[in-house]
């Protein structure tokens, strides 16, 4: 009985799953198989280099990604430069020194720039503080098959203008099919070929905004490997406990069940367990 | 009705006697996790084991966090942030944090539906229903204050919206409202407030657990037939109950690993499944989000706050005769709090002399649709009000949806223990259990 309720809740789901993945995100938020989706997905450092560049070149004119480190640049699970490298990246920019407060050169304990531009948002947490996948109907099955889909959302934003532009207030809006209202004051980041990726990756539009979105999810969640690895040791570890456990119960209990109290081999007859 | 007769702790060697004379601890501990336990009790008796380590869980990683947290709201969102990136395993402990409140949410509400269903909350135990719902209260405000926290926009704006409800009762609303914030509006005060309650009230619910133990470990565990263990001898209590340890702690520990497994593939692979992506844009006063949504467990009760607007009649009625004091703001409130209220006066108002839901066919039913209520309820809280369904706007369907759940505890539970003709319930636990696990016959 309760093996066939199960059985028939989990068809319900996977076919619900089905049907609902057909219905397509909000405002055309599109489902972009990231290799790090999953319990087993992993972050495509290259992806993440990538993604870097594109954010150094022509993001970060406007924007921040001020709780990030130099440093993490080479933690393992993210881009993973070399030493070397950070230490080079960060010597582009400058830092305010926490104890003379001047101005220095920046090193790799030091953190990513502000956002220069008032009107920009910071982006360190900006995959996970958007969400491109919600419903149906309210119900949380679409960000439960496939992920709050925050960097969906930001492929979807930078592919998302259509060319129109209007004036209101004094400041020019863009259309952006993604962007909830449909006008958004950014104007168009990324038009394709905006960056040259020394790998020879492709670099079409949505490429770089694939790469982009990947690095964004990075920043926001920089122990994600961490986090599944941990994870699946975890459910490993508690699965083979319950398992264990499953079969302690079952033995110590079959004394009592379809045994008669005070019977051969019931508790009254095994004594007090404790001693 | 007396305490179940069963073995008391016997101190043997010299040690344990002078220990006992002086400070009997040993024999109270053995008498907790000794005593006879109805044999017959189901899986759903394991959530007050799954409640247990929640708050347990809950307290050690709350510590934790709190020595990396730093309560000021320009340090607050970048120290969560902090503790995310640089602390060791401080991922692993805000992650297990955030989602024990919800797993610490699911289990207390099977718990008490748990309690509902089975009539857990009948003579005698009605104090330890009193305490549950005084300890589900304490839950609600705990986490309530525990999200305004990491100073998100949700945390701001819901801490504005929930303490905006204060505001709303006549005469000295706006006075209450404004010493509960410390301030005029949500600010720094309010955080450090926050943060100094939120830390201290999960040792109030620690206490209250206790009491709640102890009432329960008075009267004896209710059961699914709602039948008293029988308590002449002790022979007689041993053919009803098996002793809690080891038989129903492998039980419930079997089942808290179970959930376990779940809890760590919720951290693991998708831990902001429950959350809310605003949360994870620094407050911000100036800058009011689109949908300002309470967490999932506030859901039902946001519902009910939410379906008395000025156009229902009962709020007409309630203003007018009220003389403009009671507004829909008010009667909002009133009937938010109203809701767990009456839940919690139930032992009063269910006045069928059958505990248990198995032997009361026309009961089932309306429990059913109560439980159904009450996910229909979650549901809503979350719609935007002016949204349709079917034709009607969200408002009335919450409207409806709020109505049975008083209709429930007020007309209903009353109505049906005189009216309904419940089943019979097997004469003993023993009976029942056999009837589930037949014995062999004697050799």
């Amino acid at each position: 009985m309760f093996k066939k309720t199960l059985l028939s809740a989990f068809m319900v789901l996977s076919l619900g799953s089905a049907g609902f993945a057909e219905e397509g995100g909000e405002h055309g938020v599109e489902d972009i198989a990231f290799s790090f989706e999953g319990p087993f997905g992993l972050f495509d450092k290259h992806q993440l280099q990538r993604g870097l560049q594109v954010y150094s070149e022509v993001c970060a004119n406007c924007h921040g990604l001020n709780l990030v480190a130099y440093r993490t640049l080479g933690d393992p699970g993210g881009p993973e430069l070399e030493a070397g490298q950070v230490k080079a990246y960060a010597a582009q920019f400058e830092a305010v020194d926490a104890e003379t407060g001047d101005y220095r050169t920046a090193i790799p304990s030091d953190k990513f720039n502000s956002s220069t531009y008032d009107g920009a948002p910071d982006l360190s947490l900006m995959a996970k503080a958007r969400a491109g996948f919600h419903g149906p109907y309210g119900l949380a099955f679409n960000p439960l098959f496939r992920g709050v889909g925050g960097p969906e959302y930001i492929v979807a934003i930078l592919n998302g203008y259509t060319g129109e532009e209007k004036e209101q207030a004094g400041s020019v809006l863009y259309e952006n099919t993604a962007f909830p209202g449909g006008w958004i004051s950014m104007p168009p980041p990324l038009y394709g070929e905006d960056v040259t990726f020394s790998d020879g990756s492709p670099n079409d539009l949505k490429s770089e905004a694939i790469d982009m979105a990947a690095f964004l999810m990075w920043t926001a969640e920089p122990k994600m490997m961490a986090r599944k690895n941990a994870g699946m040791i975890a459910v490993l570890f508690l699965s083979f406990l319950a398992i264990m456990l499953y079969l302690t119960n079952k033995k110590l209990w079959s004394g009592v069940k379809r045994k008669q109290w005070g019977g051969k081999g019931g508790p009254a007859e095994q004594g007090d367990p404790i001693e | 009705m007396g305490a179940i007769p069963h073995d008391h702790y016997e101190p043997k060697s010299r040690f344990e006697k002078w220990l006992h004379e002086r400070l009997p601890i040993v024999g109270l501990v053995y008498d907790t996790i000794m005593i006879p336990t109805p044999k017959n009790l189901n899986w759903m008796w394991i959530w007050g084991i799954v409640l247990a380590f929640c708050l347990v869980l809950q307290i050690v990683t709350g510590i934790i966090l709190a020595m990396h947290y730093t309560p000021h709201i320009s340090m607050a969102f970048a120290s969560v942030e902090h503790i995310m990136r640089d602390v060791n395993g401080g991922w692993a402990i805000r992650y297990a944090h955030a989602n024990g409140a919800t797993l610490f949410f699911i289990a207390v509400y099977l718990h008490i539906f748990r309690g509902l269903y089975y009539g857990s909350y009948k003579a005698p135990r009605e104090i330890t229903w009193i305490i549950g719902m005084l300890i589900y209260l304490a839950m609600m405000a705990t986490g309530f204050l525990g999200y305004v926290l990491p100073w998100g926009q949700m945390s701001f704006w819901g801490a504005t919206v929930i303490t905006g409800l204060f505001g709303a009762i006549p005469g000295i609303g706006e006075s209450l409202q404004a010493w509960l914030l410390g301030g005029p509006s949500v600010d720094n005060a309010t955080l450090n407030r926050f943060f100094s309650l939120h830390y201290l009230l999960p040792f109030v619910i620690a206490a209250l657990v206790a009491v709640h133990i102890w009432a329960f470990h008075t009267t004896g565990n209710s059961n699914p037939t709602g039948v008293e263990v029988r308590r002449g001898s002790k022979e007689e209590a041993a053919k009803d109950t098996v002793p809690f340890w080891p038989y129903f702690v492998i039980k419930d520990l079997f089942a808290l690993v179970v959930i376990l497994v779940i809890f760590a593939a919720i951290i693991g692979f998708m831990p902001n499944f429950f959350g809310e992506p605003d949360n994870y844009k620094m407050a911000n006063p100036l800058q009011t989000p689109p949908h300002i949504v309470p967490e999932w467990y506030y859901l039902p009760f946001y519902a009910i706050l939410r379906a008395f607007t000025p156009d229902v009649w009962a709020v007409e009625f309630a203003h007018f005769i009220s003389g403009g004091i009671i507004t829909a703001k008010f009667f909002g409130v009133i009937a938010m709090f109203g809701s767990i209220f009456v839940m919690a006066l139930v032992p009063w108002l269910d006045t069928s002399k059958t505990r248990s839901g198995r032997y009361r066919p026309a009961f089932r039913f309306f429990f059913w649709l109560l439980a159904f209520d009450f996910m229909f309820l979650m549901w809503l809280g979350a719609r935007p009000p002016t949204e349709t369904m079917l034709g009607y706007e969200m408002g009335v369907w919450s409207l409806i949806a709020a109505t049975y759940w008083f209709v429930y505890f007020l007309v209903i539970l009353p109505l049906l223990g005189v009216f309904e003709k419940p089943l019979t319930p097997p004469a003993t636990i023993e009976a029942d259990f056999d009837s589930h696990y037949p014995p062999k016959p004697a050799e």
